[in-house]
């Protein structure tokens, strides 16, 4: 539909990306492509290998494609931009900086400085509730809090397209569970675009409207599945047949492509 | 988790640690008095009370500020120059890759030469005196920190530099705010080993014909084999070294007390 087509935020066009090996020409993506509307929250799933984060890098602008393109915003992507976050799963925190200064960092690095860059940075930090630790080292953070600085930090930056790169991935299921509906909440607030990468069909399940599943060697889209789900979701969502239905159809095909990768 | 409140608990660890370190140098004492009366080694390891008695034997001698300071001036001007050459050759080396493939073999291929077999050479170029001294040192110190500053840099975790980037760091926002404070802890282990490196060049640099010095003067007192001050110089070397080195893990942990953990 035309009305629709203008909401598309990212376009993913055919995009290719090779690395030469050591045994040779390794393909990480083979053709991929895929819309992203605005405020779409999208999930990616798949094996190690399939080239998920590869995806991740070439929309962030931090890797180039060997061929095909990146459109974001009606632009073609080149080198990373403030319209594109990245949460990374290892944090990424600068551990020389306190919690203050680091959701500071981006907004330091568009010109705003002093008193309000300090006002702006205490926003994002109570928005993932961390304002006690404003002061703290990531050092005397839990993995679970440093990727709300993380999370924060990213906001800061006001991006338009969040892209997450199995941002729970290091952290307990508990930490994981909570850290899943407070980014619903955000989401639901803030509807910024979300691009979340995970091996964990739940996670992927329980955040987002569709569920991309990747297929590994080479890389490429090997199903999309429309997530009927309504928000606001829950852990009680979980237990519901459709949850379930949809999981053991994602689960399935996840892990045919994990065979594939063993043999 | 958050940051532990330190109690009592700490307070003890700290008495407790001191008394360790009072009980080791006692034990010290006692196995130092050992030595001084076995008949093997009494001659080489005279007494404490006699040691000390050459304090004011070798003030009185007019040597003892004397070689403290000119060691002190050498190792300081040495390990000086050796700092200020190594940071930028290091960071050179991290950041275009045939000055490292070129370099790094020689640093590797030096750096596995004691100094004393060279300083021949270094004094028939330099001559005697301060010069050759300097020299010997700065290449010891330099050698040692280039690599550690180097490996440093180049260990730096590359996601930093990414999210730098995402976030909208230019490149001179990301060796500024990035590269400089990430690699301020290699930069600390490196100027901590090459205090001690340069202290233990200290006698290689002082055989090339010096006129005073902690290390000449162990040499010129073996000659006479006068144990009790040569045994009262290597300790006043010892103390340096450990004030030194002190010193340095202060700054460390005020500078990069950030740091989630902290190695060698």
């Amino acid at each position: 539909m035309a009305g629709e087509k203008r909401d598309i935020k990212v376009i993913i066009d055919d995009v290719r990306k090779t690395y030469m090996g050591r045994t040779g020409e390794v393909v990480a993506l083979n053709g991929v492509s895929l819309d992203i509307r605005a405020n779409e929250f999208v999930t990616v799933v798949g094996p190690s290998g399939c080239g998920k984060s590869t995806l991740l890098n070439i929309i962030a602008g931090l890797l180039e494609p060997t061929s095909g393109k990146v459109i974001c915003n009606g632009v073609e992507v080149h080198g990373t931009g403030m319209d594109r976050g990245v949460v990374f799963q290892q944090y990424a925190l600068f551990p020389w900086l306190t919690v203050k200064k680091n959701v500071m960092f981006p907004l330091n690095m568009k010109g705003i400085k002093g008193q309000e860059a300090e006002d702006l940075a205490m926003k994002y930090i109570r928005l993932v509730d961390l304002e006690k630790f404003a002061d703290h080292y990531p050092k005397e953070l839990s993995g679970g809090m440093k990727q709300r600085v993380a999370i924060a930090r990213a906001y800061a930056a006001e991006p338009e397209i969040l892209l997450m790169d199995e941002p729970f991935g290091a952290l307990d299921a508990q930490t994981r569970t909570q850290l899943q509906q407070e980014l619903l909440n955000t989401w639901e607030r803030e509807m910024k675009t979300c691009f979340f990468i995970t091996h964990d069909v739940d996670e992927a399940l329980i955040l987002g409207q569709r569920v991309i599943i990747m297929s590994a060697r080479p890389g490429r889209i090997k199903e999309i599945v429309d997530i009927d789900i309504p928000y606001p979701r829950n852990q009680e969502t979980k237990m519901t047949p459709r949850f379930l239905e949809l999981k053991n159809h994602i689960w399935s095909q996840v892990y045919q492509e994990y065979l594939e990768v063993r043999k | 988790m958050a940051k532990s409140s330190k109690g009592k608990g700490a307070i003890s660890d700290k008495a407790k640690n001191w008394l360790w370190l009072l009980l080791s140098l006692a034990a010290a004492l006692a196995l130092w008095t050992l030595l001084s009366v076995l008949p093997n080694t009494s001659r080489s390891f005279p007494n404490v009370i006699v040691v000390l008695q050459q304090i004011p034997v070798m003030i009185e001698r007019n040597v003892l500020f004397k070689d403290i300071s000119s060691s002190l001036i050498s190792v300081g001007l040495g390990y000086l120059l050796g700092f200020v050459i190594a940071l930028p050759v290091a960071i050179l080396m991290a950041w275009y890759n045939p000055f490292r493939r070129i370099v790094e073999p020689w640093i590797q291929f030096i750096r596995n030469i004691p100094p004393l077999a060279y300083v021949p050479l270094i004094v028939i170029a330099a001559g005697v005196g301060r010069k050759p001294q300097v020299i010997v040192i700065t290449i010891a110190t330099f050698l040692i920190m280039c690599i550690t500053i180097y490996q440093g840099i180049i260990n730096i975790d590359e996601t930093l530099i990414k999210a730098a980037r995402v976030l909208g760091a230019k490149d001179k926002d990301i060796f500024l705010r990035v590269l400089a404070p990430a690699s301020l802890p290699f930069i600390l282990t490196a100027v901590r080993l090459g205090a001690s490196v340069a202290l233990t060049t200290l006698i290689a640099a002082e055989s090339t014909g010096a006129f005073a010095g902690l290390g000449m003067r162990i040499r010129s007192l073996n000659n006479n084999f006068e144990t009790a001050p040569m045994l009262l110089y290597i300790i006043i070397i010892g103390i340096i070294g450990i004030t030194v080195e002190k010193l340095i893990k202060l700054l460390e942990r005020k500078l990069t007390g950030w740091q989630e953990k902290r190695e060698i």
